[in-house]
């Protein structure tokens, strides 16, 4: 049997290696994502006050804290078991709308839009944000950079520290917003919606007016039918801060809706010996191994897979987004692996638009920031929707308030069984005998786990990393017959 | 990227990191233009495709500054902590987690044992009959599967192998980076091999935005939610913890603007090498009672001493990991 | 073998140290596995040295001041003994048994009563064993 390893992968935030096993027809035999990290967040978090915990977990991961600092501060509120004030819980709101445009602007423009923008099978030197930019123009590639950089600016006025937010306590928020800040964000927020609006228009000029691109999405092996997980709020529409979180099933019914503490009775993890990343399932139906449809136990828990599970959004012109999406590709649920990059799309529109009902609800400059703290039940479960899936921390301390067990499922995690298939049915798809296997080949299967967005960093508690990639092809002894770099 | 002779040869790597560091040099915003005018970038895996074998096949000590961010925690980071140390004539422990193990240090409270049984037996969610663990080689079917080796102990870059230069912080403040890169390409002398670079040469107490009086004295410790907080007063003073007094200035006092206790992240200040020491000393010095009785009280209410003065700096520190 | 403790003392030189050279030349014995290290003042004792003598393979700490009211330097005991207080409460947490770490006034003319302390010391530090610390400080992969 013949090897091909991808080693590491590229354009993704962490680390990960496919191992792709030819059989002697050269056809694939099997393929291994594995991930090569663990730092043990669950252990060492044990015996620090719980209130440290938000600060502590946002070190998960350097391109998403606000995430973990946002479900840590709900695990820690419901350790105390208390609910922030109105002003506390819109102002922490209004911090992950901020986040969400800053890091699906990312992903969209610099990890996602060269596949399309520039071609997926383009010069890999175009292949990148630069690429994107001389497509679309300079003037736009300024203005997404000053966007991001706008997002980026709100959560350091809320959170303080500019990477590392230190705005959550027990009950509340440490920080409230004056008015001319305030004033500067509803601003902001304008700006963003605009952007949002254009984005997707980028997205119809290049990819959607493209058909090439719309079959590939369609018809390539790029589609994956599995279970669909998501926040929603009390009208199923798509939330990211707060709700329950809710399975529907591959033909789109519902399975499953849940709140935060009752997590443990429908979703469970799964070990394999070759990857320090852990597999989740849906419990209820248990571990079927790496198969796709109605029977199969896993799901996804990504942005289409949100918007999958949703009855709708929450703010009009992403309602609207929404609907057009559907109706393109044929009705609920979708399944196509590549439209996650339009859901995503979707989602930054209504951060936005979220963003901006936030900034001018007349709450968010109230002075009321902390609720008055009871006695420590002693454990909690906090779930927000992340950019790259649910994201669940669960902690338990004793009668002080300090930190006994720990447990996260994290964002990309849920999704590390859906990658390996989705990579296996992309290396299926597009490796075949007589099929030199060239660099465009290689991109094509990266698509398929680029399209999650995966952050292995945060998976694993891992380490980040956009690594570049070598492919060799070996005979069964080992011989390497071909090997292709990737630079 | 464009290779020119005259430029300085740049590198960024992370080992055990969060990416935090990654993110803090990708900051300098439009300055990255600057930077690319001064250096070439050879290997930045967030920004740049050079692979592994390119820096294998590169000459030693061919890249001149190599900003090597995260802790060293399995043997793949240690494989890359040496590589870069052979190909580097400058080696930089950047940020909290290379200089002194960071956050992932703290795993040294526990071990390799105590870490994979939780993760992958204990855990609420695990469902593991079979007592499958990651092991570094494994064979399936079609053939040999392996991953790194996860060590017992994390260690700092300066463990690991000889580092010219500190960067501290979690991550970095991105305008005392380019503080430094400027200093390097303008050809200024270096400092002393060893120095921290990039920082503040005194305590974060000494330029602290916030009020405090000559004689601190302290009759209780509360937990940041035992008290609101006025938005003026020293922390400590306050009765609230605050690493302020053994921990470096240079960050510019982010948590603390952020209404915040600093937890330490840039390190010791210059003279102290041992931070929790450190921080004994000082919180010795505030608490105003004399009673053996009293003052036990008083200790009693810090919740985690070694987790606190030792967040950012266990493996570093005299007494490097909990005795097991 | 037989297990015999490393102990490091640190005294006062006013106090401590006058009360331990006492016991000497009272020709009082005392158990020979202390080293003594003399400090202007207790005050002076930081706590990087306790670490450190720790680190460095000690068995047990002795920390000795003058009784309280009797510092040379007004406060510098207080110090010590909140010093002393944290720093039990720090090594407990990283598994040394605190009892390892012993804080007692002694005065210049207490000869007798250092000599006791010394003895009775070296016996909990026998009886508890070697200090696991130095060991933890080899880095395991
Ligand atoms: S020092 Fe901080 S920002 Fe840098 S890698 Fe470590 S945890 Fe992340
Ligand atoms: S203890 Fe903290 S709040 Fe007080 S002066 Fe020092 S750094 Fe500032
Ligand atoms: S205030 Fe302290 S913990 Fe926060 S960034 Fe500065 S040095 Fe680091
Ligand atoms: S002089 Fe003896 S303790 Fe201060």
């Amino acid at each position: 049997m013949k090897k091909i390893t991808i080693d590491p992968i590229t354009r993704l935030e962490g680390h990960g290696k496919i191992e792709i096993f030819l059989n002697d027809d050269g056809e694939v035999g099997n393929v291994y994502f594995q991930v090569p990290e663990l730092r043990g967040f669950e252990k060492f978090c044990e015996g620090r006050p719980v209130e440290e915990l938000p600060a502590i977990t946002a070190k998960i991961c350097g391109v998403c804290p606000g995430c973990h600092h946002m479900a840590s501060g709900k695990a820690v509120d419901a350790v105390f078991g208390v609910e922030p004030p109105p002003t506390a819980k819109k102002l922490r709101e209004l911090f992950y709308m901020a986040h969400f445009v800053h890091s699906h602007t990312a992903h969209f423009y610099a990890l996602a839009a060269p596949d399309f923008v520039v071609g997926p099978t383009a010069e890999k030197a175009q292949r990148n944000i630069l690429g994107v930019i001389e497509k679309v123009g300079k003037e736009i590639g300024t203005e997404v950079i000053k966007q991001r950089r706008r997002a980026q600016e709100i959560q350091a006025l809320l959170g303080g520290h500019q990477t590392f937010v230190v705005m959550n306590i027990p009950g509340g928020v440490r920080k409230g917003l004056q008015d001319n800040e305030r004033d500067d964000i509803v601003d902001k927020a304008k700006g963003f919606v605009d952007f949002a609006l254009f984005s997707i228009k980028v997205f119809e000029d290049f990819v959607l007016s493209n058909k090439e691109y719309v079959n590939l999405i369609l018809n390539g092996p790029y589609s994956l039918k599995l279970h669909s997980m998501g926040l929603v709020d009390k009208d199923n529409k798509v939330n990211f801060y707060d709700g329950k979180v809710r399975v529907v099933d591959t033909e789109g019914k519902e399975m499953y809706k849940y709140s935060p503490r009752e997590y443990l009775d429908f979703v469970a993890e799964h070990v394999e010996p070759w990857s320090y990343l852990k597999f989740p399932y849906l419990k209820k139906i248990g571990w079927k191994g790496f198969i796709d449809g109605q029977n199969s136990g896993l799901y996804h828990a990504t942005p289409l897979s949100q918007l999958n599970a949703a009855d709708g959004m929450a703010t009009p012109l992403a309602q609207k987004e929404y609907e057009k999406m559907y109706n393109t590709l044929g009705g609920k649920p979708v399944h196509a692996t590549l439209a996650m990059h339009w859901a995503r799309l979707v989602e930054l529109l209504y951060s936005a638009e979220r963003l901006l009902e936030l900034a001018t609800d007349p709450d968010i400059t109230g002075k009321d920031l902390r609720a008055q703290l009871g006695a420590i039940p002693g454990e909690g479960v906090g779930i927000v929707e992340a950019q790259r899936g649910t994201l669940t921390h669960h902690y338990r301390t004793d009668e002080k308030g300090i930190v006994t067990k720990v447990n996260l499922i994290v964002g990309t995690t849920n999704n590390n069984a859906p990658i390996c298939m989705s990579i296996k049915k992309a290396a299926e798809g597009f490796i075949r005998k007589g099929v030199r296997v060239t660099d465009g080949v290689l991109n094509m299967i990266e698509m398929a786990f680029r399209a999650y967005d995966p952050c292995f960093s945060c998976a694993t508690h891992s380490l980040p990393g956009q690594m570049p990639m070598i492919l060799e092809i070996r005979s069964s002894d080992g011989e390497l017959l071909q090997q292709i770099v990737r630079d | 990227m464009e290779e020119s002779k005259s430029k300085l040869k740049l590198a960024v790597y992370w080992a055990a990191a969060c990416g935090g560091c990654c993110v803090s040099v990708l900051d300098v915003h439009e300055k990255l233009f600057d930077v690319v005018a001064a250096a070439d970038l050879v290997f930045w895996p967030i920004a740049l495709d050079t692979k592994y074998s390119g820096i294998e096949a590169m000459p030693n000590k061919y890249i001149d500054l190599t900003l090597f961010n995260g802790a060293v925690r399995n043997s793949e980071n240690e494989h890359m902590a040496k590589l870069l140390r052979n190909k580097s004539k400058i080696l930089v422990a950047y940020g909290s987690c290379a200089h002194m193990g960071g956050i992932p240090g703290l795993a040294n409270f526990t071990s390799k044992e105590e870490i994979l049984s939780r993760v992958y037996n204990e855990s609420e969610s695990v469902i593991n009959p079979e007592n499958v663990r990651p092991v570094p080689e494994y064979e399936v079917k079609e053939g040999i599967l392996d991953i790194p080796q996860f060590y017992n102990d994390v260690r700092a870059l300066s463990q690991v192998v000889d580092v010219d230069y500190i960067i501290p912080g979690c991550p970095p403040q991105t305008e005392r980076l380019l503080e430094v890169f400027t200093a390097i390409v303008s050809g200024a002398e270096l400092p002393q091999k060893g120095s921290v670079v990039g920082a503040g040469i005194k305590a974060q107490c000494d330029d602290c935005v916030r009020k405090k009086s000559e004689n601190k004295k302290i009759k209780k410790f509360y937990r940041p939610w035992e008290i609101i907080d006025d938005g003026v007063t020293c922390f400590l003073e306050q009765g609230v913890l605050c690493m302020g007094p053994a921990t470096r200035a240079g960050c510019g006092h982010r948590c603390i603007k952020g209404n915040a206790p600093c937890r330490g992240c840039y390190g010791p200040p210059p003279g102290a090498a041992d931070p929790g020491a450190k921080m004994m000393s000082a919180i010795a010095s505030v608490i105003d009672e004399k009673e053996p009785e009293e003052i036990s009280r008083i200790i009693e209410d810090i919740a985690d001493p070694a987790g606190l003065f030792y967040r950012f700096s266990l493996p570093v520190s005299l007494i490097r990991r909990k005795v097991m | 073998m037989e297990f015999e403790p490393r102990i490091i003392a640190f005294l006062c030189n006013w106090c401590s140290y006058t009360g331990a050279d006492l016991a000497g030349t009272s020709r009082i014995t005392y158990k020979a596995n202390v080293r003594a290290i003399r400090l202007m003042c207790s005050g002076r004792i930081e706590p990087s040295f306790v670490l450190r003598a720790f680190a460095k393979g000690a068995d047990g700490v002795l920390l000795c001041g003058c009784h309280p009211g009797d510092c040379h330097y007004q406060e510098g005991n207080y110090r010590c003994l909140r010093r002393y207080k944290l720093l039990q409460k720090y090594i407990r947490q990283v598994g040394i048994e605190p009892e390892r770490l012993k804080l007692e006034w002694i005065s210049a003319s207490e000869g007798k009563q250092f000599a006791d302390l010394v003895n009775s010391f070296t016996e909990t530090i026998r009886d508890l064993g070697p200090c696991k610390i130095q060991k933890t400080m080899q880095v395991l992969t």
